[in-house]
């Protein structure tokens, strides 16, 4: 259940330096410890500077950002240790030649000690399936391995938070499964999920979506209450159903759906079958 | 003339402990149309992208474009890389310059267009992906990250290319702007451009595509048409790939009998199931 207040941001507004261009306008935002938060948006809408604020690697130019308590006054490790970040390209935080020195970098950096940065080596290689990798070379795994190794490297710090920049675009659909899987865990855990995303069907295990438009917070709402928006009002919003869910909205618009059948594969298969008699 | 692949192969740290093979005897030739490249995340799909521009040359077999042997001269390898236009997986990877306009007429400029051919080709690369002149002045780290990728899409177009090879080019775009890129490819396909697509999204390459490849550990396991690839794709599984949604139902009511052929379109699938409805309630 989501708990005190981990993020709170007061009319921030954000700008490049030398740029008069607004990334981010009078956003007012509060985000709960242990929430599971989507966050869409087209290219450009400011998703990528709003998560670099949330994780205190950029400050709001104008306005104020408190995140866990604490603004960007804090010292960077100690706001590092509280909200990790995984970008879409792992090579980008990637730093050490072989898995266990990548993943104790950061418990190295908050200076635990060397018998507590094992145990979290070990814990955080395990809980994204890189287990009895320790000692391979980075530059022998797979992108979807390395996309992997950047979430154990962000769990070994024991964020409170995680912020997830499209951190699945590059993966293969497997691989994709078995990362949400893994985000998924550490949400049941207590964490909180910031994912940034262009793709719906990536967002189901999401309890709340914002989205941003032109740098401003154009809509809020639950998870359940988003999907139940028609596909032509997504498509307003510059989204798009995913397929399964444009066929289900098709179908119960045709009749061959009740409407409560959820958009899964098993429930639509059982539903036609009965409509069809098989 | 077309693209064509013979029986290549290529690992990574040759001869050291870390060898590694990425790609393994693989062999296709592509002409115009939508070739699209799926498998696993290390199945090899980017090793064969850099392949076809000479970036890579391969330890054994051949790449041959139009002629021209990537093993060959220096002046083969010229001509491949001017006829194949390759855009990274990573946008920031190509992007040098400290203008967007700077950026796209690097290619032609290179290639030796004239000063009007240039700025010809910059607008219309520009408006080939949706972007107006207003960019042009902006300093490309500025933009998004999508942004990006448009602008390094133009500027590999801009060189009027006879084959463009994309890695992964819709992932991190928005739905509207990969609708657009798909758009856009069709569009170069139908002006008889060959495209190489590299993909993980197996839903996209069947509706899109003319052909598909599909690479497992660095092997060919299927060529061919998109019906063909999803028949492939339904009868065993594939390291890495999963079903996409709409193409797992089609079988499953396949097999039921609900519906005859599989479909991986949510529209055509919507369209069988509304006429046999229609059939059926007569």
């Amino acid at each position: 259940m989501p708990g005190a207040a981990q993020f709170i941001l007061s009319g921030a507004e954000f700008s490049y330096p030398g740029s008069s261009r607004k990334i981010l306008s009078g956003v007012d935002l509060e985000i709960r410890a242990g929430e599971w938060v989507a966050l869409l948006g087209s290219n450009g809408s400011g998703k990528t500077t709003l998560l670099k604020i949330l994780s205190a690697l950029l400050a709001p130019t104008q306005g104020s950002s408190f995140i866990c308590g604490g603004g960007s006054e804090r010292p960077a490790a100690e706001r590092s240790a509280r909200c990790a970040i995984v970008f879409q390209n792992p090579e980008d935080q990637i730093v050490a030649s072989t898995l266990e020195e990548e993943v104790a970098f950061g418990p190295e950096n908050l200076g635990c000690p060397t018998e507590e940065i094992r145990g979290r080596v070990s814990e955080s290689l395990a809980a994204c399936g890189l287990a009895g990798m320790e000692t391979r070379l980075v530059s022998s795994l797979s992108g979807g391995q390395k996309q992997r190794l950047a979430l154990a490297g962000a769990l070994a710090m024991h964020p409170a938070a995680i912020l997830l920049d499209e951190a699945l675009s590059m993966l293969d659909p497997q691989s994709r499964r078995a990362f949400t899987e893994i985000i998924a865990a550490e949400h049941s855990k207590g964490k909180t999920i910031v994912q940034v995303t262009h793709r719906l069907e990536e967002i189901r295990g999401a309890e709340r979506v914002l989205l941003l438009k032109e740098g401003k917070i154009a809509l809020d709402m639950r998870r359940e209450d988003f999907f139940k928006m028609k596909g032509s009002e997504l498509s307003e919003l510059g989204l798009e159903l995913p397929p399964l869910e444009r066929l289900c909205e098709g179908l119960k618009e045709g009749g061959l759906l009740p409407e409560g059948c959820a958009p899964e594969i098993c429930a639509v298969e059982k539903c036609l079958n009965a409509a069809f008699g098989r | 003339m077309p693209l064509s692949v013979d029986d290549i192969s290529y690992s990574y740290n040759k001869g050291l402990p870390t060898e590694r093979e990425a790609l393994r005897g693989v062999s296709f030739r592509a002409e115009s149309g939508i070739l699209s490249v799926i498998g696993h995340t290390g199945s090899g799909k980017s090793t064969l992208a850099q392949h076809l521009n000479a970036l890579i040359i391969p330890q054994s077999g051949s790449v041959i474009v139009d002629g021209s042997d990537t093993s060959g001269s220096p002046a083969e390898v010229r001509s491949v890389r001017k006829k194949v236009g390759l855009v990274f997986q990573y946008p920031e990877q190509q992007i040098f310059a400290e203008s967007v306009e700077e950026e796209i007429s690097f290619a032609p400029k290179n290639w030796g267009f004239d000063e009007e051919g240039v700025k010809k080709n910059v607008a219309e690369a520009l408006a080939a992906v949706s972007l107006s002149a207003e960019f042009l002045p902006l300093q490309p780290y500025n933009l998004s990250g999508g942004q990006k990728r448009k602008i390094a899409i133009a500027s590999v177009i801009a060189a009027k290319p006879s084959y463009l090879v994309l890695d992964e080019p819709t992932a991190g775009l928005d739905c509207v702007s990969a609708r657009e890129l798909e758009a856009l490819l069709a569009k170069f396909a139908a002006e008889g451009m060959g495209i190489i697509h590299i993909t993980h999204d197996v839903e996209l390459a069947l509706r899109i595509s003319s052909e598909i490849l599909i690479l497992e550990d660095g092997r060919v396991v299927f060529c061919g048409a998109p019906e063909e690839c999803a028949e492939f794709l339904c009868s065993a599984p594939v390291k890495g790939l999963v079903l996409p949604d709409v193409l797992e139902l089609s079988k499953r009511l396949a097999s039921s009998g609900v519906v005859d052929k599989l479909e991986w379109n949510a529209e055509t699938l919507l369209e069988r199931l509304k006429e046999k409805w229609r059939a059926q309630t007569k």
